[in-house]
């Protein structure tokens, strides 16, 4: 899925200061999943809002919605009827869902409230960790599934470098080496001779340095 | 000059220690101040963070959420994750700009009368020196 | 020979190499470079110029190396792929072979978060396995990564790469090695040795693969200067395998007679070493202490330096 968390309350309240009337949105997709702009986030959200207008002594008109999926133009569709009613619009969904708004509704000022951080699986209830730098040739056939590039700190895709230690990256004891995990795997499968493959250098391209990329299913798109 | 402020305190109870304490204080003949407004819930983790926000932005000057004691959960661990919950309320309300000793969590078993009835005493009296939620003082 | 490298010909002539290093200073001063190479000009047959080392800035690798250059001694250029992607560093290997630079040191470099730019971005284009096949396929097929031909003068790399017996998982160290060396390592030097048992249990597995006849191994040794350096590198260096009782020996000498047992430590290794099959050499890190490598040299019995 793709995580996100909520940003600031400051940051977001210097977004939406000049207006009265927000409407705050909601996804139902992944980050509802990992609790960051779900229907929950979105009422705690308005909440915390209103109350930090209270405060101040004035107050704000808050419209709470959550839509299906706001990265997808059918669903967003539904917002036509609310969205003249608002100044200005808060999206609690990733940046997909953030730009989607932005583009159908091209005289409304957008903002968003969270922060989109990565493409990750959850470890534990309430942990989610990265597992996908979406580069576009995925190599998990390769290295046991465990995904060099978006778990090794350095994206190295031929092998531990000399700051391994009891299973440990150097960068923090909080993160595991992903070529000793690649490793042990490959172990496990009994396929250690696939680690002497020497991968060449990687085509960035598919992974974005060809710039904005794209899927066109010729049987689908219309 | 200002009539004296009396703090409005919703307490959040479960209905496995803290409501039936509550009871137990009643029929202790206990005295503890009216401030005090309890809401009986099932198991103090299904105190929602959305209910602790409303009943500050309603008006409430102090919430607390009174849950059983460590390892007695009647649903084995909605004590801890209500104190998880109020950790993370208490770090929101500090954003918002309320203070976060406004909300508690307490732990207590059913037979606890006595103190049910002080901690109520003693979070009305907390909250008295704290004066009003910022949200009821801009109000007023 | 495959290059022009003083370093290729002392080896290849079967001698102990020696080779040290030489930290660029985090400032534009040239002097500063050239005192400190001053100090092993003669004593090793290549110094090492560190680049951007522990992900501090400092004065460039390949500027150190063409002022080590200038002074007539034969620099090493480090390159860790931290810092730039494949364009940038084939431009440098271009630039830094104009200037006479042949010989270099293959790296992936220390992560961003333990230097003064933790902000950076790690760049880890290519990794170093790839840097190294990189070097070799501009020096061997004359093109550049890409695919395209290199005109006219070809950069002729004599190509080194790091090898840590002490890392883990262990049992992976030598395969990882012999990767570097598929991928056209022609020497390697070693994280410092302090644990000499488990370097001699690495050399067993790279003499099992035969290894040591296809690569160059240089020993790496560090002189510790004081029971606190040799604590902190045990305990907060990554990858470093410092025992504890080389802690505990330069603790119980007195102070003042610390640098001294450490020049001795660092002896010894070097005898001990001298006996295992398939040290090609040794690669002395003083760091911020170059002014003793000339005494290590001498004092091991490795100096006059071969004039290949």
């Amino acid at each position: 899925m793709i995580t996100a968390e909520r940003k600031p309350l400051e940051e977001i309240l210097a977004y939406i200061k000049p207006f009265k009337r927000i409407l705050l949105l909601g996804c139902n997709e992944c980050v509802t999943v990992c609790a960051a702009g779900g229907r929950k986030e979105v009422g705690v959200l308005a909440s915390g809002l209103q109350m930090s207008r209270l405060k101040d002594g004035s107050s704000i008109d808050i419209r709470e919605h959550t839509l299906e999926r706001q990265c997808d133009p059918e669903y967003v569709e539904e917002l036509v009827p609310m969205i003249d009613s608002a100044d200005a619009v808060l999206s609690m969904a990733c940046g997909c869902g953030v730009q989607q708004l932005a583009m159908r509704f091209r005289d409304k000022p957008v903002f968003p409230a969270v922060n989109t951080k990565f493409m990750g699986g959850s470890d534990r209830h309430g942990v989610w960790t990265e597992r996908c730098q979406g580069c576009g040739d995925c190599l998990l056939g390769l290295t046991g599934g465990i995904c060099p590039i978006a778990k090794c700190a350095k994206h190295l895709m031929n092998g531990p470098c000399g700051g391994s230690a009891g299973g440990v990256c150097e960068i923090g004891d909080d993160v595991d080496c992903a070529w000793h995990l690649i490793w042990e795997r490959l172990k496990a499968l009994g396929l250690t001779d696939q680690y002497m493959e020497i991968m060449p250098a990687k085509d960035w391209r598919p992974a974005g340095g060809g710039g904005p990329r794209k899927i066109i299913r010729e049987d689908l798109a219309e | 000059m200002k009539e004296q402020f009396e703090p409005v305190i919703v307490a959040f109870c479960c209905h496995y220690c803290a409501y039936t304490a509550a009871d137990m204080a009643g029929s202790q003949r206990l005295v503890y101040p009216p401030n005090v407004k309890i809401i009986r819930v099932p198991c103090s983790g299904k105190v929602d963070s959305i209910h602790i926000l409303k009943a500050f932005e309603k008006g409430a000057d102090g919430v607390y959420v009174a849950g059983c004691l460590d390892g007695d959960c009647h649903f084995k661990n909605g004590n801890d994750k209500a104190s998880r919950k109020v950790a993370q309320m208490m770090r929101y309300l500090e954003e918002i700009g309320i203070e976060p000793e406004r909300l508690e969590m307490v732990k207590m078993s059913a037979g606890m009368g006595e103190r049910f009835a002080r901690i109520a005493t003693e979070m009305t009296e907390k909250i008295r020196k704290l004066g009003p939620s910022p949200i009821k003082a801009a109000a007023a | 020979m495959k290059t022009e490298s003083k370093l290729e010909k002392v080896l290849a002539a079967g001698h102990l190499a020696v080779t040290s290093e030489c930290g660029p200073p985090r400032g534009a001063s040239a002097e500063t470079v050239i005192e400190k190479a001053k100090y092993l000009d003669g004593v090793v047959d290549a110094v090492n110029i560190t680049d951007n080392q522990t992900a501090m800035v400092r004065m460039s690798s390949f500027a150190g190396s063409v002022l080590v250059r200038q002074q007539g001694m034969n620099p090493l250029l480090q390159m860790v792929t931290r810092d730039r992607n494949r364009l940038a560093m084939q431009a440098d290997i271009l630039g830094a072979y104009a200037l006479g630079i042949n010989t270099m040191l293959c790296l992936s470099g220390d992560h961003t978060r333990f230097g003064d730019h933790p902000m950076a971005a790690n760049v880890h284009d290519i990794d170093s396995i790839q840097l190294i096949q990189m070097v070799k396929k501009m020096r061997d097929e004359a093109k550049f990564q890409g695919g395209a031909d290199i005109k006219g003068v070809v950069p002729k790399m004599f190509i080194g790469a790091a090898a840590n017996p002490f890392a883990d998982p262990f049992e992976l160290r030598v395969m990882r090695l012999a990767k570097k060396i598929a991928a056209g390592a022609d020497f390697i030097q070693t994280q410092c040795i302090f644990n000499i048992d488990k370097f001699e249990k690495w050399m067993e597995g790279v003499r099992g693969m035969g290894l040591h006849k296809k690569c160059y191994i240089l020993a790496g040794i560090t002189p510790m200067k004081s029971v606190g350096a040799a604590r902190y590198m045990k305990n907060r260096v990554p990858g470093m395998d410092v025992p504890q009782e080389l802690v505990d020996r330069m603790g119980s000498v007195d102070k003042e007679k610390q640098p001294e047992e450490g020049i001795d430590i660092c002896l010894e290794t070097i005898e001990r070493l001298k006996q295992v099959e398939g040290v090609a050499g040794f690669h002395i890190m003083a760091i911020d202490w170059e002014e003793k490598v000339a005494e290590i040299v001498k004092r091991a019995n490795l100096y006059p330096r071969p004039q290949a």
